[in-house]
């Protein structure tokens, strides 16, 4: 901003050494954002780059690579993968939809109906993330084994004949089918449901209900035209937060699954660290990331909330 | 009749208290089986009870040496993206400057991103510049993506700053520097704890950007994974549960005492 | 940094020359000459984004002047940050430090001026503002109007040269602005330091202000104690905005001696020439202006009881409401369409309904002049807002 453009002559003298007052800090925005924004730069843009670049390279690892732009790389990662990669999307896609329709309630509870015992739900969501999640998904290999409880009860109540027949489960196992990565994948993401919806639930006035209810709405409709629309930014967020990570996950189904359930996270992991095809494995990196920015802007788009961060 | 009412009524709390048990059911299990006394390499099925693991928790080769790695990783992530983040929370939020919706794309980015691509595309960077995998690289990696989380959470609590109160604070004689440690940090203290507890959380349960990252250094999640493949020692459960537990005495301890706190002042 | 006793008879004056303030091409403060002078409560009046609290702003060194100089007596502060004025201020809404309980609150000033036992101070201060048994409580824990009292405390153990009030009574209710407005002319009194008073309640400027700078867009429109404002505005903005004017059209007639004659929709009026801002040249235009508590109104058929050597203007009731101490009522003139009346209810007169013909009627004494080259309505908006 230039000072004393406009403004006419000081009218009383001033002391000449006096020099027009300087503007203050107006570099320390550059300092605070400098080392922060240099280490996402460095280590997160730059090797997104790297990578595009490494998937239209040729070689092999003892001769190096060159960028010789074999963007067949694409075709033939996608001609040999699109099982994992739609079973990615499937898979996800599944959890994200459980989880909201588990998570809704609670967060619903939390929010309006925990009263004093609100704190202590909130510790029992959060607390599970203390204990390392892998060691908790290894816990599913014991509640769903084969002949276990709930195996059994499954079984008597036929409920594994109908998903068995829907291809969800094979016979009566759970173990090393969909079911069970969809299972471990949901349970691994709930609380990133859970949180997000109780935080713009809890925004909501509880006079709202009332007035809805005033206003001739029976409890049902108060839930359809006034709590779910505010709760939106909650849900949109809270399907990001789960269906991003799930889709790259490769955790829950190598630990629950088997060669069958394989995902797009399993390629893209064996192929850096044991198969050592580096051009294939970023050209899925890449596909996997390009895919998943589509479907999120064109989500964010469609339900009209932009300002998620 | 009268139970299928209340059954309606309380619909909600019944399904929200479902899925809570859902939530801590593998807690449950974990806690049940560190006191298993398994019979063949993997802890998966009830044999009998014993506290073994319990009395020789580091009784596994690696076990607490990749738990200790860990520690360190987490706490030198948590310093490093806490310090990052929070000076990228107060630029943002304080002050305007060129390139805002850049900046603000690139903190939100890395949350959008599914890990294995991070993982995968920070591995192909290490392997062309010729790093040496190890300690030095997962720190990186963790840094990185913890910093967006510290970023979020910083923000929210400035934002909801009043600036007037800054500005209170210069008025009563106290220049940049003691507003900041007398007036700022105080009042953003809350946030950047919530930032610190995340990025630690994060840190020391990552498994995938580790895994890509880690060369042949073990952390505890990749000692939990190898030994999925391995056999599971009945120690890993007792050091979830110890986890689990130290977490909720340590949330319930801060409660206690603020609730105290507020109590004395009322 | 303490308050020198020194101080010579001026050395709280507050001085603007030519202080402006833009951002970007908008021009919040226009080159502004201001004095306020020592031990005076001074306020800036006007309506929300007239450039009154970036007055009030600059002079605290919270932003910075694009041109021209503040001084503090004789000391020039322009350049100097706001922890190096000797001058404090009462925040909007307060800013009380919500981690600090009242005692460190009140303390903050003294202790950042590296004051040790402070104990004393705080506590006396603490008295004076009839707060001494809160001091440990946390903000939040306190009402709007003990948090106000909070938030001059903390400015007023400074002793500061000059307090700064932005809007401090806006976050309270009516009952509680109207014991604040009484509490903090009380201890204006008591230590006499000079007060700046930013508000867009001319009610509470006028009650507790020596001298009221009314601000409109970034100008200061007009400068005067009270009374005198209300009384004799000068401008249509004033004359609007401190409380309610009637104005009329009118062509200025002759002149006869200090008084001008004007014509107004055929009717004749007097106004003294002293009270007309404008030049009155016969043939000119100007605006006629009179307050509503000023005038008498009679009905039409009792006009002959009118007293000679009035104003007078005839007219038909449109609206009337009751509202206790007064009626206000609402006439259709020729010469101006809405013209308001507040009557004491002293003995009403029955007739006086709506669709009832009147004389309006006042003494010509109490008649103000316009240069008719302004919006007539200017300002009416802002004093319906404030």
């Amino acid at each position: 901003m230039s000072t004393l453009t406009e403004a006419p002559p000081p009218l009383s003298p001033t002391a000449p050494e006096k020099k027009p007052p300087r503007k203050r800090g107006r570099w320390t925005p550059y300092w605070l954002l400098l080392p922060g924004i240099l280490w996402l730069v460095v280590f997160f843009a730059a090797p997104m780059i790297y990578q595009a670049s490494t998937s239209v390279q040729t070689g092999s690892l003892e001769e190096g690579y060159k960028v010789t732009w074999h963007v067949a790389t694409y075709w033939d990662a996608l001609s040999e993968y699109w099982p994992q990669f739609l079973r990615s999307v499937a898979y996800a896609a599944s959890a994200t939809v459980l989880c909201l329709l588990l998570g809704y309630p609670l967060a619903y509870l939390i929010a309006f109906r925990a009263g004093r015992w609100r704190n202590l739900i909130m510790i029992l969501v959060i607390a599970p993330f203390f204990t390392s999640f892998l060691i908790r998904t290894l816990a599913w290999k014991t509640i769903l084994a084969d002949g276990g409880p709930v195996v059994g009860a499954l079984n008597t109540l036929h409920v594994l004949d109908v998903t068995s027949w829907l291809g969800w489960t094979a016979g009566d196992r759970v173990l090393a089918t969909p079911l069970a990565v969809v299972c471990g994948l949901t349970y691994n993401f709930l609380p990133f449901m859970i949180l997000p919806l109780y935080t713009s639930l809890e925004r909501i006035d509880g006079r709202l209900h009332e007035a809805a209810g005033d206003l001739y709405a029976r409890p049902s409709t108060v839930f359809r035209k006034v709590t779910f629309p505010l709760s939106m930014p909650g849900v949109v967020s809270g399907t990001l937060l789960t269906f991003i990570p799930a889709t790259g996950d490769y955790v829950n189904a190598s630990l629950l699954g088997s060669a069958d359930t394989g995902m797009i996270g399993n390629v893209i992991q064996s192929q850096f660290l044991r198969v050592l095809d580096y051009p294939t494995a970023a050209a899925l990196s890449f596909i996997l990331m390009a895919a998943i920015l589509a479907m999120v802007t064109i989500y964010i788009r469609k339900s009209g909330t932009e300002d998620l961060v | 009749m009268a139970f299928v009412n209340w059954c309606k009524r309380n619909l909600v709390v019944i399904a929200g208290l479902l899925t809570l048990a859902y939530l801590l059911l593998p807690n449950v299990i974990v806690t049940v089986f560190s006191f298993n006394k398994p019979n063949g390499r993997f802890n998966y099925e009830w044999q009998q009870f014993s506290t073994d693991a319990w009395k020789d928790p580091c009784g596994v080769a690696g076990l607490c040496g990749s738990l200790s790695l860990s520690l360190q990783i987490a706490f030198w992530a948590t310093l490093g993206a806490t310090a990052l983040g929070t000076a990228i929370a107060f630029a943002l939020v304080r002050y305007r400057f060129r390139a805002r919706g850049a900046i603000n794309s690139l903190i939100f980015l890395p949350m959008a991103m599914p890990e294995v691509v991070m993982a995968a595309s920070l591995l192909t960077l290490f392997l062309n510049m010729g790093a040496q995998l190890g300690f030095w690289t997962i720190l990186i990696a963790h840094i990185m993506f913890c910093l967006s989380f510290v970023v979020t959470a910083v923000k929210a609590r400035v934002m909801s700053m009043d600036p007037r109160l800054e500005q209170a604070a210069q008025d009563l004689y106290a220049g940049p520097f003691q507003t900041f440690v007398r007036v700022t940090l105080p009042i953003a203290a809350p946030g950047i704890a919530a930032g610190g507890l995340l990025a630690f959380a994060l840190s020391f349960d990552d498994f995938i950007i580790t895994n890509f990252n880690a060369g042949s250094t073990v952390t505890f999640p990749m000692f939990v994974w190898g030994s999925a493949q391995r056999g599971t020692p009945v120690q890993i459960n007792v050091v979830g549960t110890a986890m689990f537990v130290i977490a909720v005495l340590f949330v319930l301890a801060s409660m206690v005492i603020g609730n105290r706190r507020n109590r004395r002042k009322a | 940094m303490t308050t020198k006793t020194d101080a010579t008879e001026h050395s709280g004056d507050v001085r603007l020359s030519g202080i402006s303030k833009t951002y970007g091409s908008f021009t919040a403060v226009h080159p502004l000459d201001l004095t306020v002078p020592q031990g005076s409560f001074f306020a800036l009046l006007g309506a929300s984004g007239c450039g009154k609290t970036t007055t009030l702003r600059m002079i605290a060194g919270l932003e910075e002047p694009s041109g021209g100089t503040v001084h503090l007596g004789d000391q020039d502060v322009t350049a100097l940050p706001p922890y190096k004025r000797p001058v404090n201020t009462v925040f909007q809404s307060y800013a009380l430090f919500p981690h600090l309980d009242i005692f460190e609150n009140v303390a903050f000033g003294l202790r950042r001026r590296g004051i040790k036992s402070v104990k004393k101070q705080v506590g006396e201060m603490l008295d004076l503002v009839q707060l001494g048994e809160q001091a440990r409580k946390k903000p939040h824990q306190l009402s709007g109007g003990q948090q106000q009292r909070v938030a001059v405390a903390r400015a007023l153990i400074n002793h500061p040269k000059v307090l700064l009030l932005d809007e401090p009574l806006g976050a309270l209710d009516l009952k509680l602005r109207r014991q604040m407005q009484l509490e903090l002319k009380r201890i204006q009194t008591e230590v006499g330091i000079t007060f700046v008073h930013v508000t867009h309640d001319q009610e509470e400027a006028m009650t507790m202000a020596d001298q009221v700078a009314v601000m409109n867009a970034g100008r200061v429109e007009q400068l005067g104690a009270p009374a005198d404002l209300y009384e004799n505005p000068q401008t249509t903005f004033v004359a609007n905005f401190l409380g309610t004017s009637n104005l009329i059209e009118a062509e200025v007639d002759t002149r006869s001696g200090d008084d001008v004659v004007v014509k107004a929709a055929g009717d004749k009026l007097v106004l003294p020439g002293a009270r007309c801002s404008a030049p009155a040249r016969a043939g000119g235009k100007v605006l006629v202006g009179v307050r509503p508590e000023k005038i008498s109104l009679t009905h039409a058929d009792d006009a002959g009881s009118i007293p000679e050597g009035r104003n007078r203007i005839t007219g038909r009731i449109s609206s009337t409401s009751f509202i206790g101490v007064s009626t206000q009522y609402v006439v259709d003139c020729a010469a101006c369409p809405e013209f308001e009346v507040y009557a004491q209810n002293i003995d009403r007169d029955a007739r006086l309904a709506p669709g009832a013909d009147v004389v309006l009627h006042w003494n010509p004494a109490h008649t103000f002049g316009l240069g008719a080259d302004q919006d007539i309505d200017a300002g009416v908006a802002e004093g319906e807002a404030a």
